[in-house]
């Protein structure tokens, strides 16, 4: 099992959800992020103070999926979050140890 | 007695009353979320401490039968004959409701201070400063003005207290920054404000309010009232327009801050002017205050003091402005009782606001600076600097704003 971990931009999180289901992902966890990579941050400016905000909010997007079926989950969220401009974000992959449905106490792929 | 003034005055009293808390949302929004409670308390707390002060001498001092044309005696404590008959500042309406009138003005003044030293001043010193201040600073200063003290006599136009609340405080805002000093990491971290909505809200409710201030200031619900109430509303849209456009053009987007900012700026410039000035000089004070308050926002940030939520710039300026231009633009065909200004033939009224702007200016900043030294020794003015790093709402109070 892996658990697939993609920071991308927030207008593009319906499009990857909708992608991502009709491959047949069961489950995501999202949570709202703030970080900076290449595109670095942007200025805010509140009266005469002008603000270099370094941290810009993304979108983490978080499933766990079998092994074999990494490829085509990368290839989904990277076709579904592609912009081609800077701060499209990334995809991080992990192996997975273990996975425990807490309702039933099933383990491994049965419990994603 | 007029039953018509009466209801008019209490309705008044209660929109002024309502500025505090507009005013504690206006600053609430614009600081750091460790430190909403604490800086909303600072204004809301204001309610509580000033009427106590009221009562016990404060009223007496403003207004009490005059000492010398610098400030009332206190043959007026505890509101001693001050009751149901109508005083001698308003003949048609109880002395009460006049006296309660007037708190609302005594509360909100030493709260508009507390945006200078935002996010830093212990709640402590901050009491003590505000007891003080309110107590030698603005009585006295409102004594001059209205109590019938000698810029009243001088022939000084205030309608509803350009210079006895915005310059007084803007003045003592300045002396603040000054004394108390800047936020840790001023100019290296950003201080974003935390809630830009409530910023706005605080600013539609003290613009609401502000036609209690203004209008109310007339005392009576006749004409000058209506002028007053148009002139709040026309000058207040012209200097939000006014702030944003000069946004548009030096910084290419106009935001909602500026707009909420110049809504209060055009608020303060027209408040001395209210019921003295035609409504298309009211236009044109709120206009210029747009742009005059926007500019000694952005001179702030070159003369480098950190007042915190531009008290200086905004009261301080605007209501400097407001004074002047009351002396420009004051006209007799609005309001009988009170003057020609430069621009009708009078060009001595002009004089004699500079000198009322120029006496609260420095009376105000050696005043305050005197006050803040005193409290320093007494309480200390600031928090340590781990507490300041922590922020105020759980340091001071125990307490925090918002909870996942």
């Amino acid at each position: 099992m892996v658990k697939i971990e993609a920071i991308i931009k927030p207008f593009v999180l319906e499009q990857v959800k909708e992608a991502l289901n009709s491959i047949g992902v069961t489950g995501l966890t999202v949570t709202e992020v703030r970080g900076f990579g290449r595109q670095k941050g942007h200025r805010e400016i509140y009266r005469g103070a002008e603000y270099l905000v370094e941290f810009q909010p993304k979108i983490k997007v978080e499933t766990v999926v079998p092994e074999e079926r990494t490829d085509v989950v990368v290839e989904t969220i990277l076709k579904a979050a592609r912009t081609g401009k800077i701060g499209d974000g990334k995809i991080f992959v992990y192996p997975l140890t273990q996975v425990i449905r807490i309702r039933t106490g099933e383990r491994g792929e049965t419990a994603i | 007695m007029d039953s018509g003034d009466t209801a008019f005055m209490l309705i008044a009293t209660a929109l002024v009353m309502l500025m505090t808390p507009g005013l504690a949302l206006f600053y609430g929004g614009l600081v750091r979320s460790k430190n909403v409670l604490a800086t909303m308390m600072q204004s809301f707390i204001c309610l509580g401490v000033v009427s106590i002060l009221w009562v016990v001498f404060g009223y007496s001092l403003a207004f009490g039968p005059d000492k010398g044309g610098v400030i009332g005696g206190l043959d007026w404590a505890f509101l001693r004959s001050v009751g149901t008959e109508p005083g001698p500042y308003a003949a048609t309406i109880p002395h009460l409701v006049f006296s309660a009138f007037q708190l609302m003005f005594a509360i909100i003044t030493p709260a508009l201070i507390t945006g200078a030293f935002a996010e830093r001043m212990k709640f402590s010193g901050f009491l003590l400063f505000t007891v003080l201040w309110t107590t030698l600073v603005y009585f006295p200063v409102c004594h001059w003005v209205w109590g019938g003290g000698w810029l009243g006599k001088l022939g000084a136009l205030d309608f509803a207290g350009g210079t006895v609340i915005h310059i007084n405080s803007g003045v003592a805002a300045l002396a603040s920054a000054l004394v108390v000093g800047k936020r840790r990491g001023y100019r290296k971290e950003p201080f974003q404000p935390h809630s830009l909505p409530l910023t706005v809200l605080g600013a539609g409710l003290l613009w609401f309010g502000w036609f209690g201030f203004n209008a109310g200031s007339a005392l009576t619900a006749g004409a000058v009232a209506g002028v007053a109430f148009f002139n709040t509303q026309v000058a207040t849209g012209a200097a939000a327009v006014a702030w944003i456009t000069a946004e548009w053009i030096k910084i290419g987007k106009p935001t909602t801050l500026g707009a909420a900012s110049g809504a209060v700026a055009g608020l303060v410039a027209v408040t001395p002017a209210a019921g003295f000035v035609g409504p298309v000089p009211a236009l044109v004070i709120g206009l210029l205050a747009g742009f005059f308050c926007y500019g000694a926002v952005l001179a702030k940030e070159k003369l480098g003091y950190d007042d915190a939520l531009d008290v200086v710039g905004i009261h301080g300026v605007g209501g400097l402005w407001g004074a002047l231009a009351t002396g420009l633009f004051a006209s007799t065909v609005y309001n009988a009782a009170g003057a020609d200004g430069l621009f009708y033939g009078n060009p001595k009224q002009l004089l004699i606001q500079a000198v009322g702007a120029l006496a609260a200016i420095v009376y105000s900043f050696v005043l305050s600076w005197v006050l803040l030294k005193v409290t320093g020794a007494v309480t200390g003015l600031r928090v340590p600097e781990e507490d300041e790093v922590q922020g105020l709402d759980q340091t001071q109070h125990s307490e925090t704003g918002y909870v996942l």
